[in-house]
């Protein structure tokens, strides 16, 4: 970035860099943040649709496409409505905390080779401190609201977005501690392309340590089977509930933005991030592309993985929740920290033919899950025709007529 | 209870016809049950005096024989011509499958019957009903108010008498004709 | 938030020296959004953990049993639809039956059959939507969707069969409305055959599922003695392993002549009586439904669907007692004639006005997360609880 300024302007001053990074940070946002949100729930409400058996969103645009944007602007011609009661500078500030907190991830977040808006020297722990800011954001509107159940809403979701940073945290710090650094560019650095490079294949703790933080980022996000501080049959959005039009789109973009920033969290500490066979591409342009690309795909996958969870499984009771993260995850995230340290012990260059076995790990249960899925299907009898993975279908089920 | 509680197997106590039933409750209660009435299985009954109806019903509830578990249905009917609110008790045995239906009269100006919450606690809110419909004031219930109607409702609407008040809270009871011209 | 009729005492519990609290009371409803209808409950809190939780009802109060002293014993079989609109046929049934009891009418044999096939397709659709809601208000969104999937073709086929989707008016005193359309045994017949398995792939999808089974086994517990006591009935009082079924044990109409089981809860994932066997018995008797309705078409006599009964319908006086295996259970229809040609007095006591008088007291102590998954699993529906 700073190359990318001095490169255009003769003598630059501070005021050209932070013209530059503004410039860049709207673009960003503008251009990539919020039309991923957007692409997101577009993507969930499909998924969603073949899941249930239905179609999800197909009028406005090609497959619907087009639909969050309707949704964008029809929030945009809404009311404004704030509650008499409500604390009135609290109620409207929270809704731009939580998207400070999430948009602020951004800004690390390891898009190709070159390709970050900052490369700070403390990425994975700046992006932890940032997306906390939620939790600030989240207790502003539990409260202001001046309703008993936006405020419950909110004093869950605090905890557990406070409980879950703990299993999270302790999970990243194997993997910074095989990369040696906190910078989200040097961890990709010292992964490879090949999956059994990645540091989630490095050894079983870091295996399990991708798990650990997964679903505690899930947490973190107010996901399914998490969310029991925003949708509940006790009130319609938990401590969102009182909010209408713009504010209330704000909070629901950040939670599927957050579900963009898990993914490339993830892709970036286990997945190898950007990295591409460097005897892909020489030239830079389609080089950079091509990482861009992997990137984007390795993220998004687990964007869809968190869309398929949501719509598959039931809501933790939030005691059951608490009990799970204290009980069993941070215990488990602990063993795995030791077990890390002690594995770079005793393999200091790292473990000949481990990675490559919990590849083969990997495949194998992967294949078997694709088995039972087989099997489930032949057993419900459904036909051919019945089954649709195909999210751009425009047409029912066929049924007895 | 024994009967009803087993689970995945039954020890079904022998069923009393309901002759049978009302011959032990007038050899152990007397005057105060009524003769036997009723044409088929389901509507055989007998009257009790409203003094008695506990007793009548712990004794109904807890002898060997007769073990009547649950208060199947409790309704009130209103006899503007006889001058009496009837409370009506369908009791219904577990055990033993058999049921019998209790009677109570009750004068219409002041009906006053003891509750029988303490026996099944389905009694409550049956009863509970029964108060805010009909006016029946049930003696020693835990928590008489109404239950359908709002708290504030003037009068008791299943009585056959009852006049509908032309407004509440300033709300207009009546709706002008939708095929006024 | 009104709380005329419900003193509730505020609280201070001071830890020595600590910071004085108070319990919460909250109002859940009237308008809350699951599917139980207008309910409304008063809960004191103290955080999460609930001290106490109590109904309030009357929001869908209808009056329907006065409108029966006015509308007379044909004009009141429409009305009976509404009493409880997500099983309606058991309850067009309860109506017809306690007419015909009242004048010893004898109802033909092909029209006990098609009664039978109604009921037992509503039972079906009840339930449907009664564990797909119950796991919607839990959390999984999916089985919802999957049972409306199917509750839509069962729709389909009443609406063949009565013309109606909800309300279906399809029983009269003395038989039914109509004689099944030609083809419909066919279709009928294929639906079943397809929706056997689906309820395996169902159980699969949710009822087995690890979370879910953790957010209701052991949950509000019901003793059979208990179960009993409070007057509950139908799965409710099959989930706390009492083995009664007004079909069984109180045969009317022609039960006896099918074969099916009567499940009943057996404590799998926790204990006897608790929200999840009251959930696994409703998911076990859409099979046996489906038996029933499989071997009902396959014996499907001939001849007249209805009696012939006077549209001046005039029984002699006299009261009945009627009950019936609704979907929410045994539903009991108390009716005096006076000999006129409207009824003296009809009363209608359903199932689930006594499961919400045991909400209180099962709910004490625990989360609010949990009454949901109570009242999801007693099956509440207002317009039962409050006619």
């Amino acid at each position: 970035m700073q190359e990318f300024v001095d490169g255009l302007v003769a003598n630059p001053s501070w005021v050209h860099y932070l013209g530059a990074m503004l410039a860049f940070g709207g673009i960003v946002v503008f251009g990539f943040v919020l039309p991923i949100a957007g692409i997101t729930t577009w993507v969930e409400r499909r998924v969603a649709g073949r899941i249930q058996s239905r179609i999800g969103p197909n009028r406005t645009g090609p497959a619907g496409f087009l639909q969050w944007l309707a949704d964008g602007i029809k929030s945009l011609l809404k009311e404004d409505i704030v509650p008499d009661a409500a604390d009135a500078p609290l109620f409207k500030l929270a809704p731009y905390v939580v998207m400070t907190g999430f948009v602020g991830a951004f800004v690390a977040l390891p898009f190709g080779g070159p390709l970050i808006i900052a490369d700070l020297n403390v990425g994975i722990l700046y992006i932890t401190a940032v997306t906390s800011l939620v939790v600030v954001g989240i207790l502003m509107a539990g409260w202001s609201s001046n309703n008993k159940w936006s405020l419950l809403g909110g004093i869950r979701s605090a905890a557990q977005i406070v409980s879950y940073e703990i299993p999270a945290g302790l999970s990243i710090f194997p993997i910074v501690m095989l990369s040696g650094a906190l910078s989200m560019q040097s961890i990709i650095a010292e992964q490879g392309a090949a999956p059994w490079r990645w540091f989630i294949f490095n050894n079983p703790f870091t295996f399990i340590a991708f798990f650990i933080f997964f679903v505690a980022a899930l947490a973190e996000g107010n996901r399914t089977p998490f969310d029991l501080p925003e949708a509940e049959s006790e009130l319609v959005m938990g401590f969102a509930t009182e909010y209408s039009g713009m504010r209330n789109l704000l909070f629901f973009m950040a939670e599927w933005g957050n579900l963009y920033v898990i993914g490339a969290i993830v892709a970036t500490l286990f997945l190898g991030g950007w990295q591409i066979p460097w005897a892909l591409a020489e030239h830079p342009v389609p080089r950079v592309a091509l990482q861009f690309g992997t990137f984007f795909l390795k993220s998004y996958f687990w964007v869809f993985v968190a869309v398929w969870l949501r719509w598959t499984l039931p809501r933790i009771r939030v005691d059951q929740m608490m009990i799970m993260c204290w009980k069993y995850l941070v215990p488990l995230a602990f063993v795995n920290l030791l077990g890390t340290a002690a594995w770079m012990v005793v393999f200091p260059h790292g473990a000949p033919g481990v990675p490559e076995l919990l590849c083969v790990a990997a495949a194998v249960l992967l294949g078997l899950f694709l088995r039972r899925v087989r099997y489930h299907l032949t057993r419900a009898g459904l036909k051919r025709e019945e089954l649709s993975y195909n999210i751009l279908a425009t047409e029912r089920i066929p049924g007895l007529g | 209870m024994a009967g009803a509680d087993a689970v995945g197997g039954e020890r079904l106590m022998p069923a009393l016809e309901a002759a049978a039933i009302h011959a032990r409750l007038k050899a152990r209660f007397g005057d105060a049950i009524g003769d036997l009435a009723g044409t088929r299985r389901d509507n055989t009954c007998a009257t009790v005096a409203p003094a008695k109806i506990v007793e009548v019903c712990r004794f109904l509830k807890t002898e060997s024989g007769l073990e009547f578990d649950c208060l199947s249905n409790l309704s009130g009917v209103d006899y503007p011509k006889r001058s009496v609110i009837q409370v009506v008790y369908n009791l219904y045995s577990y055990p033993h499958r058999h049921l019998f239906t209790l009677k109570v009269d009750t004068p219409r100006d002041n009906p006053v019957i003891p509750t029988l919450s303490g026996l099944w606690s389905h009694a409550d809110w049956q009863e509970r009903e029964v108060f805010d419909l009909l006016g029946v004031v049930f003696e020693g219930h835990p928590d008489l108010r109404r239950i359908l109607m709002p708290e504030d409702w003037p009068g008791h609407p299943l009585r056959k008498d009852f006049v509908e008040p032309e407004e509440y809270h300033g709300i207009s009871t009546s709706r002008e004709s939708l095929l006024k011209a | 938030m009104g709380l005329a009729g419900f003193e509730v005492e505020v609280q201070r519990e001071t830890r020595d020296g600590g910071l004085a609290t108070e319990d919460m009371t909250l109002s859940m409803g009237p308008q809350h959004p699951s599917t139980h209808g207008v309910l409304r409950f008063v809960i004191r809190a103290d955080g999460e953990v609930m001290k106490e939780a109590i109904p309030d009802i009357g929001y869908l109060h209808r009056s329907i049993e006065k409108i029966a002293e006015k509308v007379g014993w044909h004009g009141f079989m429409p009305y009976t639809d509404r009493v409880d609109y997500v099983a309606a046929m058991p309850c067009n049934q309860g109506w017809a039956m306690a007419a015909e009891r009242l004048a010893a009418i004898e109802v033909p044999k092909r029209g006990e059959y098609c009664r039978v096939i109604a009921t037992e397709f509503s039972r079906i659709h009840s339930h449907l939507l009664s564990v797909g809601s119950m796991a919607m208000d839990i959390g999984a969104y999916t089985p919802f969707t999957h049972a409306i999937r199917e509750r839509e073709y069962i729709n389909d086929l009443l609406e063949e069969l009565c013309g109606a989707r909800l309300t279906f008016h399809y029983m009269r005193i003395g038989g039914v409305g109509w004689d099944l359309p030609p083809g419909w045994r066919d279709k009928a017949l294929a639906y079943i055959k397809r929706f056997e398995p689906l309820i395996d792939e169902f159980n699969d999808l949710i009822s087995w599922n690890k979370i879910y089974t953790e957010r209701l086994a052991n949950v509000a517990v019901v003793s059979a003695r208990d179960a009993i006591d409070y007057n509950l009935v139908g799965p409710n009082l099959r989930g706390s392993g009492v083995r009664y079924d007004v079909r069984r044990d109180e045969p009317y109409s022609v039960y006896p002549d099918f074969d099916f089981d009567i499940p009943v809860g057996r404590g799998e994932m926790g204990t006897v009586g608790d929200c999840f066997d009251r959930y696994i018995v409703r998911i076990r008797e859409m099979k046996e439904s489906c038996k029933i309705v499989r071997q009902c078409l396959e014996k499907l006599p001939g001849g007249p669907v209805i009696a012939k009964v006077p549209r001046n319908f005039k029984p002699p006086a006299g009261d009945c007692y009627v009950r019936l295996e609704s979907a929410r259970g045994d539903m009991g229809w108390y009716v005096v004639s006076d000999g006129t040609a409207f009824p003296y007095r009809c009363k209608i006591r359903t199932g689930s006005f006594a499961a919400i008088s045991i909400v209180p007291k099962v709910s004490r102590n625990l989360m609010i997360a949990d009454l949901i998954a109570v009242i999801a699993s007693l099956d509440l529906v207002a317009p039962e609880i409050d006619r």
